[in-house]
């Protein structure tokens, strides 16, 4: 089970946006239940992204980890959606 | 219509006068205040979240910025429509200071967000649809701004 963690300003409004959209995205290339989405303040990230093997930001991240970061507002706009996709995927290896 | 309830005509207002971001977003803001939807608090709460977490988003045809700030300066769930006169720039989201120039502001008053997960998709619905934000950017009247989002449900 691959993790991945959607992170915003506030941990509740444009990452829960980006989680339904992602999630939607993931199932429908065939990879439900492959994966699990969590969402937190862009605040946590130092204390929680090293438990994850993705992050989605759609706000701005710092803080020193290793997790691969992607950024997120292809799921809130609908611009360059597969393609963001297409990197989740690649960094989960699935 | 029903699941439409956050989504009122009276919440619409075009022809915003800003010439800044946060300008455009206090006035929007404070009507918001008026009536009765958000604390006081929200006012300036907006204000400053919008400094450190941008709400800018470049789509396929207007630019559009979604501002909204915690859920304890709301008093009822609701979002805002303000279509600005002329587009003002707003820092674009996730981004250190890349701008676009915003057109219509969508702003949140989310009291839970679980619980409106249903409007918060049909706000990302909007916000991928090119055509409906342009239908929504040069409407010449609230009513056409609400049968528009109204009409793609």
């Amino acid at each position: 089970m691959k993790k991945i963690l959607v992170a915003c300003g506030t941990g509740i409004c444009t990452s829960t946006m980006a989680a339904k959209k992602l999630e939607t995205q993931l199932d429908s290339r065939g990879l439900k239940g492959q994966f699990s989405i969590s969402q937190c303040r862009v605040s946590e990230l130092e204390f929680k992204a090293n438990d994850f093997d993705v992050i989605i930001c759609t706000s701005n991240a710092s803080g020193s980890f290793d997790t691969p970061i992607i950024q997120g507002l292809a799921y809130l706009t609908g611009v360059n959606m597969a393609k963001t996709t297409d990197q989740v995927v690649e960094k989960l290896g699935l | 219509m029903e699941s439409m309830g956050l989504l009122r005509q009276d919440l619409v207002v075009r022809d915003l006068e800003a010439s800044s971001d946060q300008g455009a977003i206090e006035k929007l803001a404070m009507f918001l205040h008026e009536k009765g939807i958000v604390k006081e608090s929200y006012i300036n709460a907006i204000m400053e979240r919008e400094k450190v977490f941008s709400t800018g988003l470049p789509t396929g045809s207007i630019g559009v910025a979604i501002p909204h700030t915690d859920v304890e300066h709301v008093n009822e769930a609701a979002v805002a429509i303000g279509i600005l006169k002329e587009p003002v720039p707003f820092t674009v989201m996730a981004s250190e200071d890349d701008k676009v120039d915003v057109k219509v502001m969508f702003m949140l008053a989310v009291k839970e967000p679980h619980a409106q997960i249903e409007l918060l998709q049909t706000l990302m619905g909007v916000l991928s649809d090119p055509e409906l934000l342009n239908t929504i950017s040069e409407a010449a009247s609230n009513r056409e701004v609400y049968d528009a989002i109204t009409s793609v449900l």
